[in-house]
């Protein structure tokens, strides 16, 4: 598999000039292997140092009997990309669904230590769930449009929780769907439905709905795994843009996304939280064995 | 090679015979049909549509007994679509499985196979005994009591073919359980709901035995619910059994204009069904 198109996300960026330099480099020589490439977690080069968007102190989670996250304890940095990676069934899916109380949905499935966001803890038994899910936004790994139109769709969160005129439903629908690149595509054809769209353009539809609520945490499980890789490409620039205003987690199975479009990067292996760190030094310079092994393809 | 020669052999026989199958019960479908439509075809006039039924030796039509039956399966479908509706939302939306949700699904089952006639009776004690007499009421309660099971039945199915990451996928938007239900859930499975309810409407539109027990019949312009109700299931039964000649026409006529109508609710039915595909 070639990963190519990814030099050019990185055109796209208000990156530091330096990286300009080297990329215009890297476009004339494909990578081989990500693990050879120190970007990523390199391109966190903003200047202030983020605050945790959201704390993790030890985290447990049980599917009725058997835990399947065990005392996790990490710091999810305000307004950066995470990335969660690991082999199927290493609990990225399901720590990513503690933190809207996704699991809440079904009995039998419970979360017990503290998930901090800002300074609040949403596994309390009394944090509003839906008020929660407001505020931290999900992208699933197939895309789910609403069978309605693609205004209706954008705007079925919006109208949850804010009046608005038409005019401004309007302008929030618009500008969720630009933010999400998809204004251009839809714009003559807000009325039609959603579900007739593209994967790729189905799976815009779903960020632009979530990016619509005007959230702060952005959750994406997967989010280009049932994509082509155009859509994919256009999902993982449109990730890199949206750290600029919202603190991001992605669940990917595929490294080389992680190391492309990530500031910090999980692994995690059989419910554990093996290692955290700048996406540059997880994908270069990995203080555990299991990481190393794992990243250069010895098992998962 | 002698296996194959036998499995192909052995598949002929088995086509041969499921033809013959299929030969078979279209035969005797196409013979009652094709009786149906020529005994009954002559008595399809506007006299039938305008005129009340007739007593011995006068002539009529099937007007009040149309109007009647109408009346009934409206009473019906409207008692029963509702909560068959809720009672199936609870049922695949709600209940998590739960030992009341078990039950009354076990309860249910025994309702939808229940012959409707003992239901009838039920309504006979219910109802006609306790008021003093038979009425429309009776009737579409009787009828009601067909609908729920069917559509309780349906609903639940057709809510559990919605993927559960529409449900995820809306919940996390922040919508509260019973907007996602009803703006996404039931908004992807409408089509396969009102199917429900139309299989339910061309099951009670046939129904007999529970209207003699209820709504009987009535000679009679009636539209008070209050009152005894003719119906068409009723009229056929009486006609059929009279001794009169034009009574048993009507009673074909009669026949041959429910088996059409429910014919024809059914193709609406296979129609819908071929756009309806939850989660699209």
């Amino acid at each position: 598999m070639s990963y190519a198109y990814g030099t050019d996300d990185r055109d796209q960026d208000e990156e530091a000039a330096a990286d300009q330099a080297d990329s215009a480099t890297r476009q004339q020589t494909p990578r081989p292997h990500a693990v050879t490439l120190p970007e990523g977690g390199a391109r966190d080069d903003r200047a202030e140092p983020s605050k945790p968007g959201i704390r993790v102190r030890n985290l447990d989670f049980h599917y009725d009997k058997s835990q399947a996250l065990f005392d996790i304890s990490f710091d999810i940095p305000e307004r950066r990309v995470t990335a969660f990676i690991g082999p199927s069934g290493c609990g990225k899916s399901t720590l990513l669904r503690t933190f809207n109380r996704m699991y809440d949905l079904y009995p039998r499935q419970r979360a017990s230590g503290e998930v901090l966001i800002d300074g609040r803890n949403v596994l309390a038994p009394r944090q509003d769930l839906n008020l929660l899910r407001s505020q931290v936004g999900m992208v699933f790994q197939k895309p789910t449009p609403f069978p309605m139109s693609i205004y209706d769709n954008v705007a079925f969160g919006v109208r949850m929780y804010e009046r608005l005129r038409r005019a401004d439903l309007d302008d929030r629908i618009e500008w969720a769907l630009r933010k999400a690149a998809l204004w251009d595509e839809v714009k003559d054809k807000l009325n039609q439905s959603g579900t007739q769209l593209s994967g790729g353009q189905q799976q815009r539809l779903c960020i632009a709905r979530a990016v619509a609520v005007k959230p702060r945490v952005l959750l994406l499980d997967e989010p280009a795994s049932a994509l082509d890789p155009i859509s994919t490409y256009k999902i993982e620039t449109l990730v890199h843009e949206l750290r600029e205003e919202y603190t991001v987690v992605v669940v990917t199975h595929n490294m080389q996304q992680a190391a492309r479009l990530s500031d910090y990067t999980a692994f995690m292996y059989l419910g554990e939280l093996i290692e955290f760190d700048e996406t540059s030094t997880i994908f270069t310079n990995p203080a555990k064995r299991q990481t190393e092994d794992y990243i250069t393809g010895r098992y998962g | 090679m002698k296996l194959y020669t036998r499995r192909r052999i052995v598949n002929a026989i088995a086509l041969t015979l499921s033809v013959a199958a299929t030969i078979f019960a279209l035969f005797w479908l196409g013979w009652l049909l094709w009786t149906l439509t020529s005994r009954g075809i002559q008595s399809i006039d506007l006299a039938m549509f305008t005129e009340r039924t007739p007593g011995p030796g006068d002539s009529g039509g099937l007007a009040n007994a149309i109007v009647g039956s109408l009346m009934l399966t409206g009473l019906g479908v409207a008692v029963g679509t509702p909560l068959g509706i809720l009672a199936g939302t609870y049922l695949a939306e709600y209940s998590g499985g739960s030992r009341l949700a078990t039950s009354v699904r076990f309860v249910n089952d025994i309702l939808l196979s229940a012959p409707s006639i003992v239901l009838g009776v039920f309504i006979y004690e219910l109802v006609v005994l306790r008021s003093g007499h038979f009425s429309g009421w009776a009737g579409g309660l009787a009828l009601a009591l067909i609908v729920i099971p069917i559509v309780v039945r349906t609903t639940e199915d057709i809510l559990r073919l919605v993927p559960a990451s529409l449900r995820e996928a809306a919940a996390a938007l922040g919508a509260p359980y019973w907007r996602v239900v009803v703006s996404v859930v039931y908004r992807s499975a409408r089509v396969g709901m009102l199917t429900g309810v139309l299989l339910a409407i061309a099951r009670i539109s046939g129904e007999t035995a529970p209207l003699l027990f209820t709504a009987l019949n009535n000679q009679f312009w009636s539209l008070d619910m209050g009152q005894p109700m003719a119906n068409l299931p009723v009229v056929i039964f009486q006609y059929a059994m009279g001794p009169y000649a034009d009574w048993h026409d009507l009673a074909w006529g009669g026949a041959l204009l429910i088996t059409f109508s429910i014919l024809l609710l059914s193709i609406i039915v296979r129609i819908l069904g071929r756009t309806s595909n939850p989660g699209n």
